[in-house]
């Protein structure tokens, strides 16, 4: 059994007495500042770790209960939050888009009224509307995790994606970042462009014409548009490709013949990256159509690690939103430990 | 409110005589050094559980593992601290499994950061053993819990407060008995930190 | 008797900009100039608006406004929002038929009528639907609801997508000399869209209405005018490019007019978040459109400022922003914001704002001769103050609804009283 861990502090800004940068919701990371961040990456490190330990389960949130409310349906996001919330010990309730009295035609604001009526710590939310979650967050007391809001956010999932570039690289500043796919319509592309921009990523965003307009380029410094896959690979450090979405309403549809011809993720492709180029991918994949499966199961790619990163990340996130004294919002200073508090 | 100095529990040269003959009473009272490690509790518990190590390398020249232990999240009382808290990281490059562990804390009080400490490490593995050494034993107890090696034991009333500054973090040694004192209007009092 | 006192009368079909004084007797005008006295033969009781410092205008007109009756009364009801419409000024309000039913005959026309009679504040012109049930397929009874009293027809909410549909509805009113209200949108480029496409909707992630569906649609509906001879008037126009069409039109000769709504001379996409009270169609545009706008308002290319009063149940818009229902209330605040942001801004002159309001409308209707502010003339008057700080709050909104995106600003210039026909219909307390 190998336990031994040793969790070496990476130089990503949170120092170890500084205050932590409190936020009462997570609903993008726009809105979230630098040093929140930073302070996120830095405490998601810490399960990381615990991610290795023979017992993983901890009472840190015993007797905290968290909703998951995801009405958009979600398996991954859905698991990784509920495994999350086990982890810390905290128990969940479902509420799930088919189950729920969604279908009855219930409006989001009595839902969400209702889920918080019966007191949870902390409502975790997917939604097909952007702004969901921001929705719900004006109106309810209790905090609100954003699980993905239409085509607008989806925030943990950004921050899994840093901490495995983290990982793999030992800093986010900086690096070439090419994201692959559908852009126009990606939550997630969205929250890795607010993300990896913040820390000086020059982003390269690649696709068809129709999923990659102009204006994405005013959503951050430093972002250019590629159409050529071969060309916007150039001395990538980070290479991101994006599910794409089959099921898309309202969209003419683009043959997946032609997204393959011109898109896919193939080996020969990868090899105008950096030698020592990660490859992402948010997942669920449609392997043979935006990856290949030599690209996805080779020594590059780094997807099985994103996903028990998104444990780390999401236990931390809720630690932090749930583990304290939530009801206050207050900015004091976090001393560690008040006098003699625990001994 | 407000807190001041009563008295002085223990000087700097107490402490370092004190921390010496605890280094020596753990390696007389384990039975060798094989499987010995020692868990510095965050925070002052760490610069503590350096020092055992580095008497214990000085007079016996043996190499006590040392290790890093953040109990936040097996506090038993997060929902009621004053703040979010700041998660910190463990740091135990040793595998605990057999281990002979000796956690080192500043000051014992209730016994509820002990018993953290042991769910902590009853999660990375099974040790051997685990006892626990203390700088200051205050009293007001409300776990079952005692510790294997206390470097001095002074009686307190609830209001005290027993403050362990280390020179690694505090920039001296010295062990301080402090009380909380009800405001007066006029009182300054020296040493306000509340 | 009403004698308006020491008002500046401004009156651009008249030319009149002076301070003088109003006497009303009746629904008319009897009599205007310096230091009026009721005749000491009169009568009856002279009631005294002191109206110094004020701006006494011809009764204003609002081309464009949802007043939801019939069907649904959840939202507004021609009382509440005639009140609406008198607090903020204006005398004479167009009344879009997307009712339930559709004002698409002459029956729903002369309910909409009789029902304004009884509970009205203001007076109510009923627009009536271009197609049957404005779903764009057949001509709805025109001729029938001209004589029931519509001002102009209009399927407003949508375009009337059929080209050659629309070349017969323009020619059957053409004959009728009844003006075309043209809801100009592309229904494939508007494609679900819920705001202006740009940089602000690919932020939020909130599907984008490209400008370009709004002007491709104005330029077809140009030609149209072109190949009719019709009145054609474009609605609620939110695009710097559907002005170029408008003024392209004008230039050529061809009777083609707009209306710019306060909304979108006073916001840009920038101002959307998801609160559903910036969602409208069509949508805020970019800070160019903007000022192409403003321009289009100061050197006439834009003929009348209209609400597009369009009230919703607060309920129908607590919802996610992509499911809630287009539109914004408007009544209360287009004079104060027009004040604000046209005149105290520079951009406008006093008389091009009263006529933006007045004859700019009366002539997209083809009433502006009835409503000159002259001796014998309507008694319809709008007093305004260019400088009476008040701050808008939608929950004590005369409308029925809420959704106002200027709940809680701040405004200097503000209405001060409504005449329609002689009666003060809303006075500020």
């Amino acid at each position: 059994m190998q336990i031994a861990c040793k969790i070496r502090r990476q130089a990503i800004g949170a120092d170890q007495t500084t205050v932590a940068p409190s936020f009462r919701h997570l609903l993008g990371i726009e809105s979230l500042t630098t040093g929140q961040i930073s302070f996120l990456l830095e405490q998601s490190k810490i399960f990381q770790a615990i991610q290795r330990n023979p017992l993983k389960k901890l009472a840190t949130l015993r007797g905290k209960t968290v909703a998951l409310a995801f009405f958009e349906p979600s398996t991954r996001t859905r698991i990784s939050f509920a495994t999350a919330c086990a982890r810390l010990g905290a128990d969940t309730m479902l509420l799930q888009a088919d189950a729920s009295s969604l279908k009855k035609g219930e409006s989001l604001l009595d839902t969400v009224l209702t889920l918080e009526a019966m007191k949870p710590d902390a409502i975790i939310m997917r939604h097909a509307s952007s702004g969901a979650a921001d929705f719900a967050a004006a109106r309810l007391d209790v905090p609100v995790i954003n699980a993905g809001d239409g085509t607008h956010e989806h925030p943990t999932q950004a921050l899994l994606d840093a901490l495995t570039i983290l990982d793999r690289k030992g800093a986010i500043e900086n690096l070439n970042v090419t994201i692959v796919g559908d852009i126009a319509h990606s939550r997630v592309a969205r929250s890795n462009i607010h993300l990896l921009s913040r820390f000086g990523c020059r982003i390269t965003l690649c696709g068809p014409g129709m999923w990659v307009p102009r204006e994405l380029e005013s959503l951050a410094p430093g972002i250019r548009r590629v159409a050529r896959i071969e060309d916007a690979l150039q001395d990538a450090d980070v290479v991101m490709a994006l599910r794409v979405q089959q099921e898309r309403m309202n969209e003419p549809a683009l043959a997946a013949e032609e997204y393959i011809l011109l898109y896919q993720l193939t080996p020969e492709r990868l090899r105008m990256a950096r030698p020592d180029a990660i490859v992402l991918h948010p997942g669920p994949m449609n392997r043979g159509l935006e990856i290949d499966d030599a690209v996805a199961d080779g020594p590059q790619s780094c997807i099985l690690e994103q996903v028990t990163n998104g444990l780390a990340v999401r236990m931390a996130l809720l630690f932090h939103l749930v583990g304290g004294p939530n009801a206050t919002q207050s900015g004091a200073p976090q001393t560690g430990e008040g006098p003699n508090a625990a001994d | 409110m407000h807190i001041v100095e009563k008295r002085q529990v223990l000087s700097a040269e107490e402490m370092d005589r004190t921390l010496q003959r605890l280094a020596h009473e753990i390696v007389e009272k384990s039975g060798g050094t094989g499987s010995l490690a020692l868990i510095g509790v965050r925070r002052r518990g760490v610069p503590l559980a350096h020092r055992l190590a580095h008497s214990m390398r000085a007079f016996a020249g043996v190499e006590v593992p040392v290790g890093t232990l953040d109990i936040t999240l097996y506090r038993d009382d997060l929902s009621t601290v004053g703040a979010q808290p700041l998660l910190q990281s463990s740091e135990i490059p040793f595998i605990v499994d057999d281990r002979d562990l000796v956690l080192v804390d500043d000051v014992l009080y209730t016994g509820r950061t002990a018993r953290a400490a042991m769910n902590a490490l009853f999660d990375l593995g099974r040790p051997m053993r685990i006892r626990l050494c203390v700088l200051v034993d205050r009293g007001h107890r409300e776990l079952p819990i005692e510790a294997s090696f206390v470097g001095t034991t002074v009686q307190t009333s609830a209001s005290e407060i027993v403050e362990v500054q280390v020179r690694e973090i505090d920039k001296q040694d010295r062990v301080m008995l402090m009380d909380r004192v009800a405001d007066r209007v006029q009182d300054s009092p020296p040493g306000n930190r509340s | 008797m009403l004698l308006i006192k020491n008002g500046r009368v401004v009156d651009p079909a008249s030319g009149t900009d002076s301070i003088l004084d109003v006497l009303i007797d009746g629904d008319r005008i009897v009599s205007t100039g310096a230091k009026l006295e009721a005749s000491k033969k009169q009568t009856s009781p002279v009631e005294v608006i002191d109206a110094t410092g004020w701006t006494v205008a011809p009764g204003f007109i609002d081309l464009h406004c949802h007043l939801r009756e019939p069907g649904q009364e959840i939202s507004e009801t021609i009382e509440t929002g005639t009140r609406a419409a008198a607090r903020g000024g204006f005398t004479a309000v167009c009344a879009m038929p997307n009712t339930q039913p559709v004002n698409d005959n002459a029956a729903v026309t002369r309910s909409i009528v009789d029902r304004a009679a009884r509970s009205a504040s203001v007076r109510v012109w009923p627009v009536g639907a271009a197609s049957l049930g404005s779903r764009g397929e057949s001509l709805a009874e025109i001729g029938a609801m001209r004589d029931a009293g519509i001002v102009a027809v209009s399927d407003d909410g949508k375009p009337i997508a059929n080209a050659r549909l629309l070349r017969q509805i323009m020619e059957y009113c053409a004959g009728l000399n009844l003006p075309v209200m043209e809801h100009c949108e592309d229904a494939s480029l508007f494609a679900g869209g819920v705001m202006r496409e740009g940089p602000r909707s690919v932020r939020l992630g909130l599907r984008g209405i490209p400008a370009e569906s709004e002007s491709i649609c104005a330029g077809r509906d140009v030609e149209m005018a072109g190949l009719t001879g019709a009145r054609l008037h474009v609605c609620h126009l939110s695009a710097g490019r559907t002005l170029d069409h408008v003024r392209a039109a004008k230039k050529s000769g061809l009777p083609v007019t707009c209306e710019v709504t306060p909304h979108h001379f006073t916001l840009t996409d920038e101002d959307v978040s998801y609160n559903t009270r910036f969602k409208m169609n069509p949508p805020l545009g970019s800070r160019d459109d903007r000022e192409a706008l403003l321009a289009g308002l100061a050197d006439g290319a834009v003929d009348a400022i209209a609400t597009d009063h369009a009230p919703h149940h607060p309920a129908s818009k607590e919802v996610e922003f992509d499911r809630a229902p287009f539109g914004v209330t408007g009544f209360e605040t287009a004079l104060a914001l027009a004040i604000d942001e046209l005149f105290h801004t520079g951009r406008l002159s006093l008389p091009r704002l009263v006529e933006l309001f007045t004859t700019g409308p009366g002539r997209v209707l083809g009433v502006e001769d009835n409503r000159r502010l002259v001796e014998g003339g309507l008694a319809d008057l709008t007093l305004f103050s260019l400088d009476s700080p008040w701050t808008f709050r939608a929950a004590e909104s005369a409308s029925r609804s809420r959704n106002s995106p200027f709940d809680g600003r701040q405004f200097r210039g503000a209405p001060m009283a409504t005449i329609v026909a002689g009666r003060i219909a809303w006075r500020r307390s």
